[in-house]
């Protein structure tokens, strides 16, 4: 080890790994359905894109990602929810892995709501 | 990128419960599952709460899995994993609260703790020093060798009001002061990790799980002190320990975080790991340092002090594995942060290992001044089946026992040494009703005899006589007069003795004189043991109205001392037993074997 920007370069590469076991209160929450009729729909990269998305961009102290079961909705699985302390519940439904990074970019991080991959733009 | 992590408990209470076959087993259903690139399974150290081991969280949900059997874990794979639905019936029950689950931070064992030597136990891998890195690991030393000089790293660590964790609770920064004074050629940072007091296991979990906090701390101490070799003197018993500093030791080397020219600053330093063959006194500083230059573990004199002529007659600083464990969090959040926790002269936090008759056996780091009460019955979950407290010991064979009068008492350095125990390496054995007091005194008097090195005579012939006494007095031949010679010996001990294995040998029997000296008066006056646990002052009775005459003691009694009479209770249809106590060899078997409870002992 011949510097410290070496150090701090191993210590940000790892602290994604690490941020996901810490419990955060005010992280905002990925929800992921994964219940059968989610894996089903091809909930699995979704989720997974989700992970991706926010390690790459360095967010992983702010946003937990975690799988949830089925709420109801099958027909428009993969749904994802998303929670912001202090604002309202999103729900997105039929994610698919390519919409993930402008879920993050514009609703996780310029708090931008996607409003036509929500519940409310598809089942109309 | 994984999206969950398990992390399983690899520490020695885990180990022995099989938590490695758990981790084997989980990655192979994991695998079975198609799981393995999204899931990565951690094996961690100790989370503390060692009674309901093996321990298992997974996040990011948080959620805890206490006594995990390894036929649970393909539901956990593929419900929780999987599907994402938490297996509640598995969880740590005090987690579950109706339909929703709290943080494991908010249950009565964690939520009134603080975690700053233990900070990184049961969250990152030991064996992988990128883990500990991520945590901040050896920003410390980053910032010790390119930031500041050695004289404000000593100032900062006096300044935090840091006091050894070993024992003796001497302020760290003054014993690197003291040595950085002394000019030599070469001079030795050395880490106790040679934890020998019956019931304590703090300085075996943080080198399980957080080995390189360790490394760090020394590397600073080396630069502090301008020395240039460390030694970790170590337990051949932890085996778990051993091999993960050796792993970390590697790892800090090819990192070139030890080794030369750490950080481009010219700064070198290097760690050594010398086993101990399990001789008690190598705790003691001067007979740590003899042992580890190859000699037969014995104390010597001071002065001089080992910050003048220590291991190899150059100025060397030792200090204990958790003291070392507060270093670099004192360097990264200033001696203000440090100072800002404890007590007024006993700073920061101390872990305790919960020991004996208490529900939450394990693990807990408090703030210095939290009172034992708070201790024992809020994270300690109290005493098991209802039992009543009597004592708690403290400080190991050192330390003395606290009765139920000072539970209220703020727990810090002095405070312990006013009410007659010591802090010790923080040990914490609870004892309830059915613990006599005398025997716990003679407990300890037969570890200290044992224990002895034999240099000195008050030690090797006084705990050896107060032995004696403790003996008589448990088997009935005590006289009032013992008490007495018992307390002057003590005193003498105290005064005479060498090392601090000898100055400190007599407490438990002090303590125990101080508090429950009625219970000593029971065995010699009435010759009687309270708590019905000498034997040789025991003796079982059957009552003979409840006795049925069933024979089933008679049957399982090895020595044939029970035998029927021929008297029948009223209401009963055959005549009852009675025990011939000159043939009774107090085994208590007929008592396990009574069904109706009709045989008693006192």
């Amino acid at each position: 080890m011949k510097s410290l920007a070496e150090l701090k370069a191993i210590r940000d590469r790892a602290r994604a790994e690490i941020d996901l076991r810490k419990e955060n209160p005010n992280a905002a929450r990925v929800l992921v359905g994964m219940a059968t009729c989610g894996i089903a729909a091809g909930a699995r990269p979704v989720l997974n894109a989700f992970v991706e998305e926010i390690a790459k961009r360095g967010l992983t102290e702010d946003i937990t990602v975690t799988q949830t079961g089925c709420i109801g909705i099958c027909q428009y699985e993969p749904v994802v929810e998303i929670e912001i302390p202090g604002e309202d519940k999103v729900t997105y439904v039929k994610v698919a892995p390519e919409m993930v990074p402008k879920i993050v970019n514009d609703h996780l991080v310029n708090k931008n709501v996607v409003t036509e991959y929500t519940i409310g733009a598809i089942s109309k | 990128m994984y999206r969950s992590n398990v992390l399983v408990c690899g520490g020695t209470g885990c180990t022995s419960s099989n938590s490695l076959t758990i981790v084997n087993k989980l990655k192979e259903e994991i695998e079975r599952q198609g799981l393995q690139d999204e899931v990565n399974v951690i094996t961690t150290g100790c989370f503390g709460l060692c009674a309901l081991g093996p321990i298992m969280v997974v996040y990011p949900e948080g959620s805890f899995y206490s006594m995990v059997k390894v036929e649970d874990i393909p539901e956990i794979v593929e419900e929780h994993l999987l599907k994402g639905r938490i297996v509640t019936r598995l969880l740590y029950q005090e987690t579950v609260e109706e339909d929703t689950i709290k943080s494991l931070n908010k249950t009565a064992f964690y939520e009134k703790q603080k975690r700053v030597a233990l900070r990184n136990c049961g969250v990152i891998d030991p064996e992988k020093i990128d883990d500990y890195i991520a945590q901040d690991g050896y920003a410390a030393l980053g910032k010790v060798l390119t930031e500041m000089k050695p004289e404000e790293v000593i100032q900062t660590i006096l300044d935090s009001g840091l006091r050894g964790r070993g024992g003796a609770g001497f302020p760290t920064g003054l014993k690197w002061k003291f040595a950085a004074a002394n000019d030599a050629d070469q001079k030795y940072v050395c880490c106790n990790a040679d934890e020998g007091d019956p019931g304590a296991f703090m300085d075996r979990s943080v080198l399980e799980g957080d080995p390189h906090a360790v490394l760090e701390a020394m590397a600073i101490a080396g630069y502090a002190i301008g020395a240039s070799q460390g030694y970790i003197y170590v337990r051949a018993e932890y085996p778990i320990a051993v091999k993960r500093l050796q792993i970390a030791i590697e790892q800090a080397h090819e990192y070139g975080l030890l080794g030369e020219d750490i950080f481009g600053t010219g700064f070198n330093f290097d760690i050594k790991l010398r086993l101990g063959a399990g001789a008690f006194v190598c705790g003691e500083e001067t007979s740590l340092m003899t042992s580890i230059e190859g000699k037969r573990g014995e104390p010597r004199p001071r002065p001089p002090f080992p910050a003048v002529k220590g291991l190899y007659q150059k100025p060397t600083i030792l200090n204990n594995v958790e003291t070392y464990a507060n270093i670099a969090q004192i360097i990264l959040k200033g001696a203000d942060w440090f100072a800002s926790m404890g007590t007024e002269k006993s700073k920061g936090t101390k872990v305790f290992a919960l020991g004996g008759k208490i529900n939450h056996t394990g693990l807990v780091e408090i703030p210095m001044g939290t009172t034992l009460r708070e201790i024992v019955f809020e994270i300690g979950g109290g005493i098991p089946n209802g039992k009543k407290f009597k004592a708690a010991q403290t400080g190991g064979p050192s330390g003395g026992c606290i009765p139920e009068e000072h539970l209220d008492v703020p727990i810090d350095y002095d405070n312990l040494l006013a009410i007659g125990s010591m802090m010790g390496s923080g040990g914490l054995i609870v004892m309830d009703e059915d613990n006599c007091m005398v025997d716990v005194a003679k407990f300890f008097l037969e570890f200290t005899v044992d224990e002895s090195c034999g240099k000195c005579t008050p030690c090797r012939i006084g705990t050896k006589r107060l032995l004696e006494m403790l003996e008589k007095i448990t088997n009935g031949q005590g006289t009032m007069e013992m008490i007495d010679e018992m307390e002057e010996l003590c005193y003498y001990i105290k005064a005479n003795s060498l090392c601090g294995l000898g100055q400190t040998a007599p407490n438990p029997v002090l303590s125990t004189l101080r508090y429950f000296k009625d219970e000593y008066i029971s065995h010699i006056v009435d010759k009687k043991c309270p708590a019905a646990v000498c034997k040789n002052l025991l003796e079982f009775t059957i009552d003979k109205e409840k006795c049925i005459g069933c024979g089933m003691c008679a049957r399982k009694c090895p020595a044939s001392a029970i035998a029927v009479t021929d008297y029948t209770a009223p209401g009963k249809k055959k005549p009852a037993y009675a025990i011939d106590t000159e043939k009774c060899v107090k085994c208590g078997a007929c008592m396990e074997t009574c069904k109706f409870k009709a045989i008693s002992k006192g």
